[in-house]
């Protein structure tokens, strides 16, 4: 089941899109400042995952989602599609934090802190966002609708990736392992809840 | 009609909401003295919205598992009631803000991004944000049971997520907004014991009328329903 889903539509296509995103940042400022590059970096990496999930989903035709309704349980198959899109943003997190600190400079004070951070930034988006894709995917809408509906929901959790990340920036402060459980837990109950909910959306 | 003490205790409980929270003697505290009177319409507003959309979410499981058409309009329409009692919330939270947060001799308080970014603040407007996209999602699909089955799916799914955030931001953020240690308005020390018993009746109040509202829309929309089917 797994091995159905490992066919890269648009891998490369995601590269260049984030290549081409840090590029033009790169262009329009040169070195910002620590906060500044926080912000930035995160906010790249929400659209990266709108753009690299939402294929997931959007683009299986009706009949292959169809072949799949035959082999596969709907829990395994959202479970396979959730690992993949992990693995999948897991790399692109890596990539686009390497091209960001080569281009706009590397304020970072803990870097291994913060690339772990952005592991588990990057996990959490994919499956909030694979999630919504199948939704998405369902009403037979475009990936606006995705950003409608995933942008409250993810707010929260950016909000804390971000306050944690500042906190790898600052040489004083410590980060918080309270709040990084907090993260943990919340993306085992989508996790949780993706397995439950899916079946309903899977019917047709 | 039937069964309508409820709608009767309702009136009841808001005029002595309203009567006694406007004449009973409250505690006057620095910085709030009279406005916090507001209490009673300010955060039994956020009370009823919850309680609303707490509702909505039950309705939309109940759907999962029956697959009967009626509860979906149950949850659609204490989800469009909830909103509004948050648009309310905010509205009479902003009346409040005026006289207590809005210090102009205080730097910290000069623009409106500085005040906006207040964890209470942002966890209403991720609420409301949530439930708007719930509308918008409905909305975007013509087949009615398909609505319903991917509607609810999501209203459960965001709940789930929100709540959480809803409680845990304000313990992470620094926030001028009172009652960030613990439950707003629960805690036995938050609040005078003279305020309480307005206060209770009052939330109970709210609520009553927000169900009022709603079932009202409801009746409405299963007749409109019934026409066109007939």
């Amino acid at each position: 089941m797994l091995l159905e889903v490992r066919q890269q539509y648009s891998f490369y296509g995601i590269i260049l899109y984030i290549g081409a995103t840090i590029f033009v940042l790169y262009m329009a400022i040169d070195e910002p400042e620590a906060k500044v590059w926080n912000g930035l970096f995160w906010v790249i990496q929400l659209f990266i995952c709108i753009n690299a999930v939402a294929k997931s989903f959007l683009q299986e035709s009706k009949g292959r989602m169809l072949y799949f309704y035959s082999i596969a349980s709907p829990g395994d198959f959202v479970l396979a599609k959730l690992l993949f899109n992990t693995v999948l943003m897991l790399a692109m997190s890596l990539l686009s934090l390497f091209l960001f600190s080569l281009f706009l400079g590397n304020p970072m004070q803990k870097i291994w802190q913060f690339t772990g951070l952005v592991l588990l930034g990057g996990w959490s988006l994919s499956l909030v966002f694979t999630f919504l894709a199948a939704i998405a995917a369902k009403a037979q809408q475009n990936a606006a609708i995705m950003a409608v509906l995933g942008f409250p929901i993810i707010i929260p959790q950016l909000l804390l990736l971000m306050r944690l990340s500042n906190a790898a920036f600052a040489p004083l402060l410590t980060i918080p392992i309270s709040t990084v459980l907090l993260l943990v837990a919340l993306d085992a109950m989508v996790i949780l809840l993706a397995v439950i909910l899916f079946p309903y959306l899977w019917k047709d | 009609m039937y069964k309508s003490w409820w709608k009767i205790a309702s009136i009841l409980l808001l005029i002595y909401t309203v009567v006694g929270g406007f004449l009973m003697k409250v505690p006057a505290l620095p910085a709030l003295q009279e406005t916090i009177r507001n209490l009673y319409f300010h955060v039994c507003m956020w009370f009823a919205m919850m309680i609303l959309f707490t509702v909505s979410v039950v309705n939309s499981i109940k759907y999962l598992r029956t697959f009967n058409l009626k509860y979906d309009i149950y949850a659609r329409h204490y989800a469009a009631v909830g909103i509004v009692m948050g648009a309310l919330g905010y509205a009479t939270g902003a009346i409040w803000m005026t006289y207590t947060w809005a210090d102009p001799n205080n730097p910290a308080f000069q623009s409106f991004s500085a005040l906006a970014r207040e964890p209470k603040l942002i966890g209403a407007a991720i609420a409301l944000l949530i439930y708007f996209a719930y509308m918008v999602l409905r909305d975007s699909i013509s087949d009615m049971d398909k609505r319903a089955r991917i509607s609810s799916v999501y209203n459960i799914f965001a709940y789930a997520m929100l709540f959480p955030s809803i409680w845990i931001l304000p313990r992470v953020m620094d926030s001028l907004h009172p009652g960030r240690e613990g439950n707003p308005a629960l805690n036995t020390s938050d609040i005078d014991s003279s305020m309480r018993i307005i206060f209770y009746p009052a939330v109970i109040g709210w609520t009553l009328l927000g169900v009022w509202i709603t079932t009202l829309k409801i009746r409405l929309h299963l007749l409109k329903e019934k026409q066109l089917l007939s």
